[in-house]
């Protein structure tokens, strides 16, 4: 099958750059053309959808005959994990990008078949210059279908850090996220070409749009989460640059959508929306770029490959041509209309765009800072997560304010004494929170996070008061309960209430942000068995070591049980441990001998931690393996000599060193627990840390409440209504 | 055999592709006709922003962030603005009709 997958692929190439050419002849306006475009994007779906199903196949039998396969699997990987190990690999996660691209291109343009006679030409060939470009930089530079020669007895296995349930989500999530911003790229750029500059493009492709937010959101979570549970440092956010890259477009993406609502309603801010939705796509592809090229250090180090310069050039070509048509177009691109107030929504929108993009900016100016440095210096000079915090965190504390503000206040304008009347509780509920919070704590200590604190409050209670005030108006026009009144009023409006649980999860979110790193207490303990220290207010005694050898996965464990113990009382026990896995299969390529291979691969850890509403006790551990080393050295050199003489056909022999060397990892196993070296725990109190994945969730609820449609039926009702109440006025004028 | 597969996939895709470009005059004409004007298409999303605007204006008026005045002003306004669409959309559909019938 690995031959049919690979002909489809290149017969998808060429039918990429048929769609786009068929597009090209057919803005002319022949529709038999702008229709074989359409069905040569379909094509190209099931084409690219065939070429994955191939190498899902060819993981999930360890085809080691495919070199991606060999690179990024093994037979000792987890069936679960062999199946998401495409995208650890450059080739597959090329391929991702492909097969996203050509099943939402496919969505958009059935959606809208019979719609936008002069965009959708353009933005077929748009769409389809973009699959060209991913399925041929697969062809000629990552090629998923690379044969190996002779074949490998077996594979390198999938790097043990994806080994995690997040791993296997996160990648397509933020690929979606990325893919999924490419529909009103190109729908905006086909409005830039024709001059059809109204808000019909954004009427449809705002749920692709949403969609794209929201994947790109989540994905960001689950990295997060992963970050969080596997890498054993302690923390969510280490203002990586890949973390970086996938932030920057979710920011600008977010500035987008509130502003887009602007335009629909008010017909302003269409420069600002093409900007955002250019940028937003341009930092989409940085992102991929910045995972795949290896420019910059990163805990993604297994992303680096070849494909960066042409990646870059298209970034090149993506800013340049945006801009120019940008540049060309503004004379139809002004609004005569102007902001009437700044006591207006879109007045708040617009601060909170500008706060939006600011952010961006820093985050961007950061995360190159290491390229600007040496173009400028000739040597890499990074910033560290301090400099990041300094500059957004004052930025993401107005952010919650305004986020807060934005939806009290109602289109053009509202009077100056509505606004007092409209701010005035929740400026209270922000009051009375800051003063608690310097009465019974030390929050006091952190100024920064008391304001958060303070702003996040006023958000919540402006939420709150606006989903209390809707249900009142509801209830006063149709009556019923409360409970019913609030449903209604969601039915009613799913994308404003949508958007504003998504407003009260990212205050959560935050509010659990400033908590956790401002109020963090993190110490790293050397200890052995029977010994404690203390941190915060809980005792941890390092109890016994566990070692655990499996076989099937080519791993060794070591791993430790702590005894928590607060305020003197038993709290909790803790098993925090640390992964080695084999140099054979076990996801590192073998460079020392096959014992050694285990400790000089990579790593990982499986932290101990204690979940409460009030926050998190976490724990890793590294243990030293000094005193194993000579133990290493010698089982090594054992190893060594038994297999010089033997032949790597000779299977029996080869059987026989396996089983030597499971003899010598479990002689390690059982020195590690009968005479245990010291290890050193990183021991983390972090406060409120567990609302950041509740908050996420309510914004991701959020999230599918304004992006699911809203019944046809009812669509029409509303429609049918005004029409009718307008006719009458018709009538009458 | 993956060969002759491969061939079976490809003779599909190059018929299902051109299927539009054998069309007769007539289904051409009928093809045209399904695919919605751009005037009207932008009229329609003036006209249903419109009637977003109205709706949302009377959930402010009845939460209290538009004064029964304000509203009033907005509202005559808006409902300006929506009718003048409406007439601005009947008179894109009649004329994408005559060229329609023009085209025939």
């Amino acid at each position: 099958m690995i031959t049919l997958g690979a002909a489809c692929l290149i017969f998808a190439f060429v039918v990429a750059i048929f769609a786009a050419l068929m597009a090209l002849v057919g803005t002319r306006g022949d529709r038999r053309f702008v229709d074989s475009s359409r069905r040569a994007v379909y094509a190209f779906a099931a084409l690219v959808t065939v070429s994955v199903v191939v190498v899902e196949a060819a993981f999930a039998r360890t085809d080691l005959s495919l070199q991606v396969v060999a690179d990024h699997s093994s037979t000792t990987t987890p069936a679960f994990y062999r199946l998401t190990a495409m995208w650890s690999s450059q080739e597959g996660s090329l391929l991702l990008w492909a097969w996203v691209l050509s099943l939402t291109s496919s969505a958009v343009l059935f959606a809208t078949r019979n719609k936008h006679r002069e965009l959708a030409p353009w933005a077929t060939a748009i769409l389809m210059g973009l699959g060209a470009f991913f399925t041929g930089l697969m062809l000629f530079d990552a090629n998923p279908f690379a044969r190996l020669s002779p074949v490998p007895p077996e594979g390198v296995g999938l790097e043990p850090l994806l080994r995690h349930p997040a791993m296997a989500i996160h990648p397509p999530m933020l690929y979606t996220g990325y893919v999924f911003f490419a529909i009103p790229f190109a729908f905006a750029i086909a409005a830039l070409v024709t001059r059809r500059l109204d808000a019909s493009w954004i009427r449809s492709t705002r749920r692709f749009a949403l969609i794209a937010w929201l994947c790109l959101g989540v994905g960001i979570l689950l990295g997060a989460r992963w970050s969080y549970s596997e890498l054993g440092w302690g923390g969510y956010w280490g203002w990586d640059p890949v973390e970086n890259a996938s932030l920057m477009p979710w920011l600008v993406g977010t500035a987008f959508l509130h502003s887009i609502m602007v335009q629909e309603r008010r017909g302003m801010l269409r420069v600002w929306n093409v900007t955002l939705i250019c940028m937003t796509f341009s930092l989409a592809l940085l992102g991929t770029f910045l995972v795949r090229s290896g420019i910059l250090q990163s805990i993604h180090a297994f992303g680096e490959s070849t494909v960066g310069g042409p990646l870059l050039a298209l970034i090149g070509l993506v800013v340049v041509g945006s801009a120019l048509l940008i540049a060309s177009r503004v004379p139809d691109l002004r609004s005569e209309k102007r902001i009437e107030s700044i006591f207006s929504r879109e007045a708040i929108f617009l601060v909170n765009n500008l706060l939006l993009v600011g952010l961006a900016a820093v985050i961007f100016w950061g995360t190159f800072f290491p390229l600007i440095s040496e173009l400028f210096t000739g040597s890499k000079a990074s910033l560290a997560a301090p400099w990041f915090d300094r500059y957004t965190t004052p930025l993401a504390i107005l952010l919650v304010l305004f986020t807060g503000i934005g939806p009290l206040f109602a289109w053009r304008r509202v009077s100056f004494g509505a606004a007092k009347r409209l701010l005035a509780r929740p400026a209270l509920v922000a009051l009375v929170v800051t003063g608690l919070l310097i009465a019974f704590t030390d929050a006091d200590a952190h100024p920064w996070a008391l304001v958060m604190f303070a702003f996040a409050a006023f958000a919540l209670a402006a939420l709150v008061q606006e989903f209390a005030r809707g249900a009142s108006a509801y209830r006063s026009l149709s009556g019923g309960s409360y409970p019913r009144a609030l449903a209604g009023l969601f039915a009613r409006n799913r994308r404003r209430y949508g958007g504003y649980v998504v407003h009260a999860g990212l205050a959560i979110l935050l509010i659990a942000v400033a908590a956790s790193s401002s109020f963090q207490t993190s110490r790293d303990l050397r200890l052995r068995p029977g010994q404690s220290a203390t941190v915060d207010n809980y005792t941890i005694k390092y109890v016994k070591p566990t070692a655990e050898i499996s076989p099937a996965e080519q791993r060794l464990t070591f791993g430790s049980v702590l005894a928590v113990s607060k305020d003197g009382k038993s709290y909790t026990t803790l098993y925090p441990s640390r992964n080695y896995y084999s140099g054979v299969g076990g996801g590192t390529p073998l460079t020392g001998g096959p014992i050694r291979s285990f400790f000089e691969g990579e790593a990982t850890s499986e932290v101990g931690r204690k979940t409460t509403v009030g926050g998190d006790i976490w724990t890793s551990m590294i243990p030293d393996l000094g005193p194993l080393n000579p133990l290493i050295n010698k089982s090594d050199r054992k190893l060594e000599k038994l297999g010089r003489g033997v032949s790597p056909k000779d299977t029996r022999a080869q059987q026989v060193l396996g089983a030597l060397q499971g003899l010598a990892v479990r002689k390690i196993e059982q020195t590690y627990l009968n005479d245990p070296p010291p290890v050193t725990f990183r021991v983390n109190v972090n406060p409120l840390v567990s609302w950041i994945w509740v908050g996420g969730a309510i914004a991701v609820i959020g999230g599918l409440v304004a992006i699911w449609p809203a019944p046809e039926a009812r669509r029409r009702r509303v429609s049918d209504v005004y029409a009718a109440r307008l006719a009458r006025e018709l009538g009458r004028a | 055999m993956e060969i002759v597969l491969a061939l079976v996939i490809v003779a599909a895709v190059v018929w299902f592709v051109s299927v539009p470009l054998r069309r007769s005059r007539d289904e051409e004409a009928a093809a045209s006709q399904r695919v919605e004007d751009p005037r009207v298409a932008e009229l329609e999303a003036r006209k249903e922003a419109k009637y977003r605007e109205i709706k949302d204006a009377e959930l402010d008026r009845e939460q209290g962030k538009l004064s029964q005045a304000d509203w009033s002003r907005q509202d005559a306004e808006l409902r300006r603005d929506a009718i003048a669409i409406l007439k601005e959309l009947d008179e894109a559909r009649t004329a994408a009709e005559g060229e329609v019938a023009s085209k025939r």
